[in-house]
């Protein structure tokens, strides 16, 4: 007859101990068991009392949070004269103690410095209220602008991408997650029952509706003046374009586009080593992955492609030996971290397929040393636990490696600023790992014998990191002890791993770099960057899946999904261009421009991009740069 | 509240004096249930009704007594099986387990002082009689004599739904007879006017093509006006203030707007302008907006009241008295002249209470303002000059909500003190006292004709009262939890509930009659309006959603045989998902308040709040 739920009563009473130490406290030295009993049943009842009217006070002022003041109020409607003086803003401030089988949870008076309150700078006065209006809905649409929650919540895209078939067209209609209250369903909404239910068992295999992807002329006119923006001259609109990418919640209808548009894009511009256009496109990527409400598993296969190119690509730009197309290596790397961290799963392998594709080309004797540079970026960006298990062994070949180039007869100059560049990665990168591997004295002598080439250079800058460590560690004690109250989460900085965690810098265009090729990659012009790059920042990530060794063989020649999982029936309908990475032989170079300015077809690089330090030597081009290098067949 | 005000406590509880075996509670009680639960279907569900107040009287006589482990027990072996709206007062009930807690105790006295109230077909109730007689069971017997009023009626026994729609309240059902009192639900007629219609304002001079086309419209609406409404109240039924001139040009503005109105229906749905009010850090605890959408207030829990304009035109206050005394009253924009251009501003904020400000309401001329707050005062103010006129005091606990009446002077405040009253601007005392909820009166509404005024309160029911005798002519039970929020339906014959339990209820004024159930919202329904022409009803709740129902429909097919009519049961369609026409889900914002404006946009506002 009534519900399986079970009426939570609280039974709690108030210790009669407790009392006999506040009856203590007030004189009266010997209160009777049997009173303080009496006394605790009473107060108990009174509590809960004030309890249930401070409930009033709550729904009246239309909140969901208790407040002090309700409780304050609750005492006023009973005549009991109020607490005064006591107004505790978010957290109760008692401390709990325990020890000798006692549990004690007591107020702390801290002793102030008056002259600390005084020296404190005065708190910022709080906003004052203000009233903002918005269009919730137009016509019975609600339009996806940034004061309305986003139409297709990231749960949603996320179910949607992992779990296709249980996903629902996405709408308001689906209130499935706020059903909290445990409220009776009506039996009209059997739609959301379905949905919760396992489908297969539910109802005969219903294919899901395909859903049609049309813009809205707003919507279409929005996506071009933002795709222009981004690849476009103006540096100003570009950072007004990256910032809308970044944080409008509308924009998961148009998330197809934009992948296919970065991925055309750099396909295109990595054929005419158009620096500029490449870095845009990559800040386009990095403000799509920072948009909260956009999930974007699904385009995953259009984005690593795109994001891997620009990391290992052999070549990104005109003149290699003057532009810095190093700072798009590591941005595009950290990307690709970034990626990993957020989207790899057991089933997908992502983070595995990733390593593996960055190791071999690494391993592989004839890399050049751009690729060289970008697998290694690419490593170490990973976290900590890949360098030490994958690049800390291969330390003194690749030391060797280097010192073949640096010292052994002149080669080229491109190598040798390529060997230049790997040098300093490592070193940066191993550094801070080194440091937290060995014990403190470092003897240069000793390096040398483990690492090789690189150890004396790696012994001096392990020195550095440790002293910046114990710089912040030191920064990261001082600030405990001045805390006042101490919380669960400061304990767990006691230890500091590393620098904390830096968002990464987003690429400014070098100066130098001459600006080539105009017209290419929608319509886009390259722009004409005026700031230097500032030196890269890099973050450490610790990646929690950072796996050593992985025997799983990451091919990207068969299929154009990297993520196992993800869903082609929802994709894009006109344009599905078909990428493919082909790590086997090189193919004919010819590279055709057709018809209206937004079609390409490439077919591959020009071979001189691979035989710059040895033609004719080598003649099938080392696998890894392939990455960039895979035939790109557009369809028209 | 302090206990004079209540009818002398030992009296009311020795009552409970009777002594029964206290050990034998438990047998009672099991002995009965055991019955009901092996009677006729057709009867369980009936007789179920018994099993809460039993429940609680019991106990209370247990506690009463003095047999506290007794009473202890039987708590515990009992509650589970009691329905699940009653969780609240169940609660109450656990924390009481003495005597002594008894005396102050507001729930419980209500339940000692007014007997429950259940329907029960006769036939279910000879076979409850029988049974008691039978097993000489004279423990629950006394408890149904004198402690329950059994509603009988002849016909067939009500089912489980019937029954689950009905009750929740603090005190059981409404008896049948409390809604048999004729209700005048119909509109008063609109005085006429033959105002020229170009030449009040701009905005006619604008569109200089539609006066000609409004003309015969207007005679329409006029034409309408005239006949009167078979169930309006007459005309003088209360006395009405005099229309100013200002009042009859707003009614002419009113209904130029009207001729512009959107026809609302489920193809054309309104616009919603959300107010999103900004760093009010939980703060916010009313709104009200003014008829013609011109001005906004919102009541904080800082005590302040604060009011926008939300159009173009700032907030002006009269000059002060030596300024005044400068200008020439003669001219012809004297009433411009008055106005201080130097103040003027999007915001003025009035302070005054010492409390927070749980409601406010604009006077139908906008000249005034009305605030209620947790200092037990109501305050009016002056929109003229931005200062308090009068501070009403008459609730000495919170008062939670207050409304002028639709034509002015009039106005209603509910509070903590579980009586609403009924004012006049220029009168210190209250006019009229509506008592009889057995808890805070928690929102008050006027009814469009201003002769009733509904009150929703926590013994979630919700009560009409007649303004002009003070009696309650309506009754509505349903609701599991506290009402808080009510709107008449723009033709008067319908309103419209909402409460914490997140349910939408219907009620038909004249009959009596709960029409329907707009289930949906998971949480507090705190704003409840219907359209201008009444075709949709929005809702707003703390779930942070503002959904629109479709109210054609909901009042469309109403089964009133005679039957129903006369007893009051009706069979809820469940057709929720029917009626809903949209879901808009705003950014965590609550939404406080709704309001049509006269073109039939809806504004809905509501405090940001950061988790």
């Amino acid at each position: 007859m009534s519900e399986e739920k079970k009426l939570k009563l609280s039974q709690t009473l108030l210790p009669p101990e407790s009392l006999k130490v506040m009856a203590e406290a007030l004189g009266v030295a010997q209160a009777g068991e049997e009173t303080c009993q009496l006394l605790s049943e009473e107060a108990s009842y009174r509590l809960k009392e004030v309890a249930q009217d401070a409930l009033k006070f709550m729904h009246m002022g239309k909140r969901r949070k208790l407040t002090t003041g309700d409780v304050d109020f609750a005492l006023k409607l009973k005549n009991v004269e109020p607490l005064y003086g006591f107004h505790a803003q978010e957290f109760i401030p008692f401390r709990y103690a325990s020890g000798g089988g006692r549990e004690l949870y007591f107020y702390e008076e801290k002793e102030v410095d008056l002259s600390d309150i005084i020296n404190t700078p005065l708190p910022r006065v709080p906003l004052d209220v203000c009233l903002k209006a918005h269009w919730l809905s137009i016509e019975g649409v609600q339009p996806a602008i940034p004061e309305n929650p986003p139409p297709a919540p990231k749960e949603q895209q996320k179910a949607e991408a992992t779990e296709p078939l249980k996903s629902t067209k996405p709408g308001q209609e689906d209130d499935g997650t706020l059903k909290g209250k445990g409220q009776s369903v009506t039996s009209a909404d059997a739609k959301g029952k379905e949905k919760k239910g396992p489908v297969l068992e539910v109802a005969p295999l219903r294919l899901k509706p395909r859903s049609v992807h049309e813009l809205s002329v707003e919507q279409q006119l929005y996506y071009k003046e933002i795709t222009e923006a981004c690849v476009g001259s103006c540096e100003a609109k570009r950072a007004e374009a990256l910032q809308s990418i970044a944080t409008d919640p509308g924009l998961y209808q148009m998330l197809p586009r934009f992948s296919t548009f970065i991925s055309e894009g750099v396909r295109v511009n990595v054929v005419q080593n158009n620096l500029a256009l490449l870095i845009y496109l990559m800040r386009m990527v990095k403000a799509l992955m920072d948009n909260p409400t956009l999930y974007l598993e699904k385009y995953l296969h259009e984005l690593i492609p795109a994001v891997m190119t620009c990391i290992v690509s052999r070549q990104l730009c005109l003149r290699p030996d003057v532009d810095n197309h190093w700072a798009l290596r590591d941005f595009a790397a950290r990307l690709v971290a970034q990626i990993c961290k957020n989207f790899s799963t057991t089933t997908n392998n992502i983070q595995s397929r990733i390593t593996k594709t960055f190791t071999k080309s690494w391993v592989d004797e004839k890399t050049p040393w751009t690729t060289r540079y970008g697998s290694i970026a690419g490593l170490a960006e990973l976290g900590h636990d890949v360098i030490k298990t994958l690049i800390l062994p291969r330390l003194p070949l690749e030391g060797e490696r280097i010192r073949a180039i640096l010292e052994g007869p002149v080669v080229s100059n491109i190598d040798k600023i390529g060997a230049d560049h790997v040098q300093t990665l490592l070193l940066k990168h191993c550094a801070p790992v080194v440091a937290k591997l060995r014990a403190p004295p470092d003897q240069a002598d000793a390096f040398r014998a483990e690492f090789g080439f690189v150890g004396a250079a790696l012994c001096s800058h392990v020195g550095k990191a440790r002293a910046q460590a114990a710089l912040q560690a030191q920064q990261v004690n001082r600030t405990t002890l001045t805390i006042t109250q101490p919380r669960p989460t400061l304990t767990l900085s006691q230890a500091p791993q590393g620098p904390p965690p830096r968002p990464p810098s987003i690429i400014k265009v070098p100066g130098a770099i001459a600006l080539p090729v105009p017209g290419v990659g929608g319509g886009g012009r390259p722009g004409t960057p005026t700031q230097p790059s500032p030196p890269p920042k890099f973050i450490v990530m610790n990646s929690a899946t950072a796996t050593g060794a992985t025997q799983q063989v990451l091919t990207f020649s068969t299929s154009p999904a990297p993520t196992a999982t993800s869903p082609v029936t929802t994709s894009v309908p006109s344009v599905q261009p078909v990428v493919k990475l082909v790590s086997a032989a090189p193919t004919v170079p010819s590279a055709t421009v057709t018809g209206s300015v937004q079609k390409y077809i490439v077919v591959s690089l020009p071979p001189s991009a691979g035989d710059k330090s040895g033609p004719g030597a080598t003649p099938p081009p080392p696998p890894a740069p392939q990455l960039s290098q895979y035939p790109l067949q557009c369809s028209q | 509240v302090a206990v004079e005000d209540q009818p002398d406590v030992s009296a009311v509880l020795s009552a409970y004096n009777q002594q029964g075996d206290p050990t034998l509670y438990e047998e009672y009680y099991s002995g009965l249930k055991h019955f009901i639960e092996c009677s006729l279907d057709c009867h369980r569900a009936e007789l179920s009704q018994l099993f809460y107040p039993l429940f609680v009287h019991m106990y209370l006589e247990l506690v009463y007594n003095q047999h506290e482990s007794e009473a202890k027990s039987f708590f515990e072996r009992f509650h589970g099986d009691q329905e699940c709206y009653y969780q609240d007062d169940l609660r109450v009930l656990s924390s009481l387990t003495k005597k002594e807690h008894m005396k102050g105790n507001e729930t419980m006295l209500d339940f000692r002082t007014s007997k429950f109230v259940l329907r029960i077909s006769r036939d279910s109730y000879q076979l409850l009689k029988r049974h008691l007689q039978e097993k000489q069971n004279n423990q629950i017997w006394n408890i149904v004599q004198e402690h329950l009023y059994i509603d009988i009626f002849d016909g067939m026994p009500r089912s489980k739904q019937q029954i689950d729609a009905m009750v929740g309240s603090l005190a059981g059902e409404a008896k049948r007879e409390a809604n048999k009192a004729k209700v005048f639900f119909g509109l008063l007629k609109e005085p006429e006017f033959d105002v020229p219609l170009d030449d009040e304002d701009e905005e006619g001079e604008n569109e200089e093509g539609k006066p000609k086309k409004k003309k015969p419209k207007k005679d329409s609406v006029g034409s309408k006006s005239k006949k009167q409404d078979p169930n309006a109240p007459p005309q003088n039924r209360i006395p009405l203030p005099e229309l100013k001139d200002s009042d009859k040009l707003d009614r002419v503005m009113n209904m130029k707007e009207a001729a512009r109105r959107v026809r609302l229906g489920p193809e054309c749905l309104p616009s919603i302008c959300f107010y999103t009010f900004l760093n009010a850090y939980q703060g916010l605890t009313a709104v009200d907006i003014t008829d013609d959408s011109s001005m906004i207030v919102g009541g904080f829990a800082d005590s302040t009241v604060r009011v926008w304009s939300v159009t173009p035109k700032k907030l002006r206050s009269v000059k002060t008295a030596a300024d005044l005394s400068l200008i020439d009253k003669e001219s012809d924009d004297v009433l411009e002249r008055i106005m201080d251009e130097k103040t003027a501003s999007e915001l003025k904020i009035l302070y005054g209470h010492s409390g927070p400000v749980y409601g406010t309401s604009f006077s139908p001329d906008r000249n005034y303002l009305l605030s209620c707050s947790e200092d037990g005062t109501v305050r009016l103010w002056s929109l003229q000059t931005f200062t308090c006129l009068v501070g009403y005091k008459g609730h000495n606990y919170p008062v939670w909500d207050t409304q002028f009446s639709p034509y002015g002077y009039y106005f209603v405040s509910g509070g903590h003190d579980r009586v609403a009253r009924l004012w006049a601007t220029d009168h210190y005392q209250p006019l009229r006292i509506f008592a009889g909820h057995l808890a805070d009166v928690t929102c008050t509404r006027f009814h469009p004709n201003s002769n009733y005024i509904a009150t929703g309160s926590a013994d979630r029911t919700i009560r009409l009262w007649d303004v002009l005798n003070g009696n309650c002519v309506r009754i509505f039970t349903g609701h599991k939890g506290p009402i808080h929020s009510l709107a008449f339906s723009p033709n008067g014959r319908f309103l419209a509930t909402g409460a914490t339990d997140g349910r939408v209820l219907l009620w038909d004024i004249g009959h009596g009659l709960m029409v329907g159930e707009l289930k949906g919202h998971t949480d507090t329904i705190y704003a409840l309006r219907f359209s201008r022409d009444g075709e949709i009803l929005a809702s707003g709740s703390m779930d942070n959603t503002v959904r629109l129902w479709d109210a054609v429909k909901a009042f469309e097919d109403l089964e009133t045989d005679d039957f129903t009519t006369a007893t009051g049961h009706i069979n809820l369609p469940e057709n929720s998902q029917d009626l809903l026409l949209g879901t808009y889900m705003t950014k965590s914002t609550p939404v406080v308040h709704l309001h049509f404006t006269r073109r039939n946009l809806l504004l809905a506002a509501g405090a940001y709040s950061s988790q």
